[in-house]
């Protein structure tokens, strides 16, 4: 498995290295690899109908126990069985849409890498490997959607995504995390074993929030839906591939994944439903005041992942079951749909279903193929559809808890769903032909070969949905932990769900009706839910980031003014306050040492120096000062002297003498002093110079009472001369002990010198 | 003596502190050579004073010897630091030859 | 700055301080001294030479250009290091020369002593590198 993984990242990058002439058959190629690699895993499906997990481990970095985990069971095998072939179909399309686009290269780049990562999160069996998947797939969305990089709205669009999803991401991150510490491992294995422990700890609802938070920003969950229709900016085949496969499923395979570990508690129970319930409804509902056939098809996405969501929130088997039909209903239609859409788009020059019309004649297939997939969407049979919403109906009938409210809003949704589909199918097909139609060539075949397949495999699995069980059976028992035979067939007879569906389908076609005799109604309907619904998430989206923008623009420029004096001030201060507020609360300590002024002479030298010290600071001559800070220096190297560090001594000469040899030399061509500052700011430094240099002697006498051990200086002493062959310690510790330490300041030093040669030779060759 | 010491350490940094503040160059490279040697001598005396009993081998009873260590440490840092203070000295050589001032408050923005 | 008296005075005081500095260096495993201080001192002795004459005239004299000293330096450092590596010890650890002779009991003779030589060498082209990119003029 992690060779087709590699062969996907290597073919992706060969796509650039195709010459010239066969650069026609790149989406042919990718599409063979995903073909084959559908056909690969396809031959798994025996050992998986009878349960059998085939797992992968490659050790990557086995000490910090990263591996590479893969697991095809009978759920991934369901993922990956719809990513390669839908990814399959989406290349032919793409080989006919991107045709006359500019940098087709760098698109099918994307886009292979992109089915890749969603089969690496699919196969995922540790967790941090399925985030770094989730994460690729994020990013390679957000290259797809601003491909047409010269328009605002993708960009737009691709950031709104990319900052979703990202935020997303992280807190998906943080609650693995957090499992990850609860059992010690990041393994789903593990975690499904582990998963009664993970559910009582104190950490289960903070996880499970934040991995929720990265679900529904994933799978577009209100209240973050809104980038879902800002990604139809991305070209259409895309579109098709993000909603029906990829991506936004990504979210639903993860809580499909995670259900046998997190599942069936209070807490999921209620939080999924609620968030898919919301969703559900604000999808089917926005759906019908839209007028561009893709961001129409955007909001139906939406509903239909509400539906999902709120399916696998409800955890009973049915609604289990139910969700995986209708993940394979949505797949099947919204690829097909998009991919028309395209091609209607393509056909007429125009996506506005106001200004399209009477296509049944100049698209008799498209049409034809339209109709399937919108009867599934709508749920009439007998498409798969209708098996999808009738099992739905049945799993709410049977919902614990709020079933009968989740029943209504479900029957209200799937309304709006109808109605929608038909205004669809009468917008776009029947009418009067109101735009002019380009003629595609040869490329029209090759349009809808997608379309095609997929509406023959919603009716095909419709009429005979036991067909489809037997995909399904393997990925339920993973889900919900015991196996179950499923039967699936058309009509559950005249029951309590079947009477719903029927209340549902006639109730569409009525307000269908409706709005068909009184057009103005669907205008008035827009109108009115744009005063209403005036809140647009997008847009609050983006005055939010704007904001935040501006918030930080203007904290820097007050943090970042430009006076290096105050930079050095704050840092000062901060430490002045910090180390006063140390003494203080330590402030019962007392020194036991007594001032003494003997010897004598060190007495006279410290004076010396603090004489020379304090005339350094204020004196107005140039030379005296560099004088007087060099008899401060040369003091300070008797205080070593003194206080036998004869090394030092003799280094703190030398140098010093080299400092104010250089400071003299260079002085002449530096300025004379100028008092700069006002009297007031020099007194303002004078206070904080001393506040700080008292805290500083209240530390130097904590440093000098401090009473430690020194096993290592004893180490250094008692073997100087038995391992390093040397008298003088001191030396010793620098060239052997620890060399390194002067190895390192040697470095410094080059680096230093260095700097200051190419500071100031590149002046010279300026002038 | 220890308090003498201490005190003057404290001078040191606090004379540094005042000079670095000050909006000519000299004056501020003179700040940096006070605070380094401030620093240097606070992590000599840190080590504990011990007077006329320098480290050599052989140098009688090891505990009353004075701490090799620091001393190491610190002589290191004194060489270290002379790197700064030229490296410093070249930079506003090189700020004054371009801007024609030792004034550091003209040196608000990064690139003109 | 042409001043004979320091002019002649730098003649001698030169000889004196490159001795002194070698000297500081070879006897600083067991005596005050070392790379550091001999390397101060040395380039103490050029600075000195300098301000008697002038900066250019001494760096145009000095066959071993400062840089090359620094490359001559880290070049003796790391040579140093190999032999540790050679022996499979840990990076650094001091490998010495062993023999009865009066010679090498009188005078240690180990990597170590290496180290220090390219400290020594090191400081002086670090030095003289600040004080001449310092002080000549275009």
């Amino acid at each position: 498995m992690l060779y087709i993984l590699l062969i996907y990242l290597g073919l992706s990058f060969a796509i650039f290295l195709i010459p010239e002439k066969f650069k026609k058959y790149t989406a042919f190629i990718i599409a063979i690899l995903q073909l084959s690699v559908f056909a690969y895993f396809f031959r798994f499906f025996p050992k998986i109908s009878n349960g059998e997990k085939i797992s992968l481990v490659k050790d990557w970095i086995p000490d910090l126990n990263l591996n590479f985990s893969f697991l095809l069971d009978g759920l991934s095998f369901l993922f990956v069985l719809l990513v390669t072939f839908i990814g399959f179909l989406v290349f032919l399309y793409a080989k006919a849409y991107m045709k006359g686009y500019s940098g087709t290269s760098r698109f099918y780049f994307y886009l292979t890498l992109f089915s890749g990562a969603m089969l690496g999160l699919v196969l995922s069996e540790n967790m941090i490997q399925l985030f770094v998947f989730w994460e690729l797939t994020s990013v390679l969305s957000f290259l797809l959607i601003s491909f047409f990089n010269e328009k605002i709205a993708s960009r737009k669009a691709a950031f709104q995504s990319l900052f979703v999803t990202g935020f997303g991401g992280l807190s998906l991150l943080a609650g693995l995390i957090l499992l990850g510490s609860i059992t010690d491992s990041y393994s789903i294995t593990d975690w499904i074993q582990n998963s009664a422990i993970i559910k009582t700890d104190s950490k289960y609802l903070p996880a499970l929030i934040l991995i929720l938070l990265g679900v529904f920003t994933k799978s577009a969950q209100f209240p973050f839906h809104f980038w879902l229709p800002g990604a139809m900016q991305a070209p259409t085949p895309v579109s098709s591939y993000l909603h029906s496969a990829t991506m936004v499923k990504a979210g639903i395979f993860l809580l499909f994944r995670l259900n046998p570990v997190l599942g069936g508690t209070t807490e999921w129970t209620y939080i999924i439903p609620v968030i898919g319930v919301i969703t559900m409804l604000t999808g089917s509902y926005l759906s019908i005041t839209q007028k561009d056939l893709k961001a129409v098809l955007a909001y139906t996405t939406i509903s239909a992942l509400g539906v999902l969501v709120l399916l696998i929130g409800i955890d009973t088997k049915i609604s289990i079951k139910a969700a995986f039909i209708f993940l394979f209903v949505h797949a099947f239609y919204k690829a097909a749909l998009f991919m028309l859409a395209g091609f209607i788009d393509k056909k007429t020059g125009t996506r506005d279903i106001d200004s399209l019309g009477g296509l049944i004649f100049v698209m008799p297939i498209g049409f034809i193929v339209g109709s399937v997939a919108l009867f599934s969407m709508a749920g009439i049979p007998p498409m798969l559809g209708f098996i999808g919403k009738e099992l739905i109906y049945e799993a709410k009938v049977q919902s614990p808890g709020m079933g009968f409210l989740v029943l209504i809003l479900g029957v209200a949704s799937n309304i709006f769903m109808v109605i929608i589909s038909l205004v669809l199918m009468s917008k776009a097909f029947f009418g009067q032909t109101k735009s002019n139609i380009k003629q595609l060539g040869l490329n029209e075949g090759l349009f809808l070969v997608g379309p095609i397949v997929l509406a023959m495999l919603s009716v095909g699995f419709g009429v005979f949905p036991d067909l489809l069980s037997n995909y399904i059976e393997p990925a339920l028992q993973i889900v919900t932990g015991d196996s179950m035979q499923i039967k699936l067939k058309i009509g559950h007879g005249f029951n309590e769900v079947f009477f719903l569906s029927l209340f549902t389908v006639l109730s569409g076609i009525i307000v269908f009706y409706l709005l068909n005799k009184y057009p103005n109604l669907l205008y008035n309907w827009r109108s009115f839910n744009s005063k209403v619904f005036s809140i647009d998430f997008a847009d609050l989206f983006s005055y939010g980031i704007a904001s935040f923008n501006r918030f930080s623009e203007n904290n820097t420029k007050l943090i970042q003014h430009g006076y290096h004096r105050y930079y050095i001030l704050t840092i000062i201060l901060f430490t002045t306050v910090l180390l006063w507020f140390q003494v203080y609360i330590t402030r019962g300590w007392q020194s036991d040492m007594e001032l003494t002024l003997r010897p004598l002479y060190i007495t006279g030298l410290i004076a010396i120096i603090i004489i020379s010290a304090l005339y350094c600071a204020f004196a107005k001559s140039r030379l005296a000062t560099i004088i007087a800070m060099g008899v401060t220096g040369y003091g300070i190297s008797f205080i070593y002297l003194y206080y036998s560090a004869v090394d030092l001594a003799i280094t703190q000469i030398i140098v010093e003498t080299l400092t104010v040899v250089l400071f003299v030399l260079v002085l002449q061509k530096l300025p004379k002093f100028a008092i700069l500052s006002r009297l007031r700011s020099r007194m303002r430094d004078a206070v904080i110079a001393l506040a700080f240099g008292s805290v500083m002697t209240i530390l130097a006498l904590k440093a000098i009472d401090l009473e430690f051990n020194r096993p290592i200086s004893d180490y250094y002493i008692e073997n100087s001369y038995l391992k390093a062959y040397g008298k003088n310690v001191v030396n010793v510790i620098l060239v052997d002990f620890r060399a390194l330490d002067t190895l390192g300041e040697v470095t410094v030093l080059t680096i230093a010198s260095l700097g200051v040669f190419v500071l100031l030779k590149s002046k010279k060759e300026k002038r | 003596m220890e308090i003498l010491l201490a005190i003057l350490t404290g001078l040191l940094f606090a004379v540094g502190v005042y000079l670095i503040l000050r909006r000519s160059i000299i004056k501020f490279i003179i700040g940096i050579i006070f605070l380094s040697n401030a620093t240097n001598l606070l992590v000599f005396l840190s080590a504990g004073l011990v007077s006329g009993k320098p480290v050599f081998v052989p140098g009688g009873e090891i505990a009353m010897q004075a701490d090799p260590l620091p001393q190491a440490l610190v002589l290191t840092a004194i060489v270290i630091g002379f790197g700064i203070v030229v490296f410093t000295i070249a930079l506003k050589y090189k700020f004054f030859k371009t801007t024609g001032t030792d004034d550091l408050d003209q040196l608000q923005q990064t690139d003109k | 700055m042409n001043s004979t008296i320091l002019q002649i005075s730098s003649r001698y005081l030169n000889i004196i301080l490159l001795i002194a500095s070698v000297f500081a260096l070879i006897r600083g495993h067991n005596q005050p001294g070392g790379g550091f201080i001999g390397g101060l001192l040395a380039s103490l002795s050029v600075i000195f030479n300098s301000l008697a004459y002038s900066p250019e005239e001494i760096l145009k004299k000095l066959r071993i250009k400062p840089i090359q000293h620094i490359a001559l330096g880290l070049i003796l450092v790391l040579l140093s290091i190999i032999p540790s590596l050679l022996a499979h010890k840990p990076v650094m650890h001091g490998i010495w020369i062993k023999g009865s002779s009066a010679f090498l009991q009188s005078v240690k003779i180990g990597t170590p002593l290496l180290f220090d030589i390219g400290v020594f060498f090191t400081v002086i082209g670090v030095t003289l590198l600040f004080f001449f990119s310092l002080l000549i003029k275009k």
